[in-house]
């Protein structure tokens, strides 16, 4: 299944969480972090990245369209 | 080029009393290479104190923390600290981070301002009803953190006295024997472990209760994972916000013009406290150290897999390479991406929390009282390795 990431640049305060929990996912720029492809194969560590944002800037979505991370 | 072989410098520079980033840390920072430092305890240690390396150090999975288990970890006590999740790396770290993570998100913490606001109200009200000159430490900076976490993890606040004791040994870098370091830390597993069996007989609604859920419903953590979480987000929930407050309240009384700017233009208290998380070099000296799992360039030294790296994060924050002006505190400084909560997967759990309350705290504090001083000898911490008045003596 395909999932889709986003990162919201708007509250990304570049911790630098994701792109350490899941560096094949997440890539941190100077100032905020983005998804390496915004369309990744369906991986738990994504779901752990939009867990552990500080600043819960991270949004997971299935092939359906279904917001699946952060896990409530 | 520094090399190994270079005789390490005696660390930390700072001096306790006082909040002075130390001169050695300025030189250290213009010239190429990482510096070579010797701790009181461990083997030597590079030392980062510039902006772009802490930020690799602190955010590089060829950095780890969990290797430190397996060396003799540069340290300013005897004893060697279990640094709990501190200590781990991903995916272990991840599993019991993402545990806690959704209590401290920024939504979470905002929900809490209402009675954070409420709490300070009150505690100026104390303040102010003792009268002059009133120790903030004892009245203000401690109570509402202590109060704040206490009531989010689920511990009795009155307890306050007894924990600060165990705090304070968990913190301290004094000539507490590893033997005496380990009994109080037991004291304070075992206070926590009693804690938990009451919430596992009459669960309710606060962190504690969703941990032990976890633990006993979904298996995602172990019993002794469980009491050392406990611990950690106990001390470490209340102890830096706790020396901060008075540590703010003294650089803004040292910059008279920035705090008459801020009691004029309230909404300028963000960015205040962003910049003084920035400004304000909070340890005593860089403890954490990142083993290097293989060698890695950093800064012009070419560090070796099993070496040891410490990040000055004080020294960061004062680097003219990504600050202008790093030695001015500009309360309205903008792009101020200080490292004060540190960086990566061990970024403060609970900054969105700490910001919050030294928001609140410091804001409702220099509104209160027009005419704030200090008003008597300030005390101050001593072989912690956080650095803060101890004792301050405040008049208004």
């Amino acid at each position: 299944m395909t999932w889709r990431v986003e990162v919201d640049a708007k509250q990304c305060m570049a911790s630098g969480m994701c792109a350490n929990i899941a560096p094949e996912l997440f890539v941190l720029g100077e100032a905020r972090s983005r998804p390496v492809t915004p369309e990744i194969e369906e991986d738990e560590r994504a779901l752990d990245a939009a867990d552990c944002c500080p600043a819960l800037a991270i949004t997971v979505s299935d092939d359906g369209g279904n917001v699946i991370g952060p896990r409530p | 080029m520094t090399t190994a072989d270079t005789a390490p410098l005696s660390y930390p520079f700072n001096t306790p009393e006082s909040l002075e980033l130390a001169e050695e840390y300025e030189q250290a920072r213009s010239r190429p290479g990482l510096l070579r430092v010797q701790l009181a305890y461990g083997e030597p240690a590079w030392l980062v104190t510039r902006y772009a390396e802490a930020r690799l150090v602190l955010g590089d999975q060829r950095f780890s923390r969990a290797e430190s288990a397996l060396h003799d970890e540069p340290r300013q006590s005897e004893g060697r600290r279990d640094s709990g999740i501190l200590g781990m790396d991903p995916p272990d770290h991840t599993r019991l981070r993402s545990l806690v993570a959704k209590a401290f998100t920024v939504r979470q913490a905002e929900k809490l301002r209402p009675q954070v606001r409420e709490l300070t109200g009150a505690l100026l009200d104390e303040l102010e009803a003792a009268g002059p000159p009133a120790d903030l430490v004892d009245r203000y900076a401690l109570p509402l953190p202590v109060a704040v976490i206490c009531r989010l993890l689920g511990v009795p606040a009155e307890d306050r006295p007894r924990f600060r004791v165990w705090s304070d040994a968990a913190l301290s870098t004094s000539s507490l024997t590893a033997e005496e370091f380990d009994v109080s830390f037991e004291e304070l597993r075992t206070y926590m472990r009693q804690l938990i069996e009451d919430h596992r007989r009459a669960p309710r609604d606060d962190l504690m209760t969703a941990l032990i859920d976890a633990r006993d419903v979904d298996d995602r953590l172990s019993e002794p994972e469980l009491v050392d979480l406990c611990v950690g987000i106990l001390v470490a929930g209340h102890e830096t916000t706790a020396t901060q407050i008075p540590n703010f309240v003294l650089a803004l009384l040292d910059h008279p013009d920035e705090l008459a700017r801020l009691r004029e233009r309230p909404e300028l208290i963000g960015s205040a406290v962003e910049e003084l998380l920035r400004f304000v070099p909070l340890g005593s000296g860089a403890g954490q150290a990142r083993y290097a799992k293989e060698d890695v360039e950093v800064g012009g030294t070419l560090v070796r897999a099993g070496s040891p790296v410490l990040v000055a994060v004080g020294a960061a924050n004062r680097d003219a390479l990504r600050f202008s002006e790093p030695g001015r505190l500009d309360i309205s400084r903008d792009g101020n991406q200080h490292l004060g909560f540190g960086h990566g997967v061990h970024h403060c759990l609970g900054a969105p929390l700490a910001r919050l309350e030294l928001q609140e705290a410091i804001g409702a504090l220099i509104h209160r009282f027009p005419g704030l001083h200090v008003a008597g000898d300030v005390v101050w911490k001593s072989q912690m390795l956080v650095r803060g008045p101890r004792v301050l003596p405040v008049g208004w």
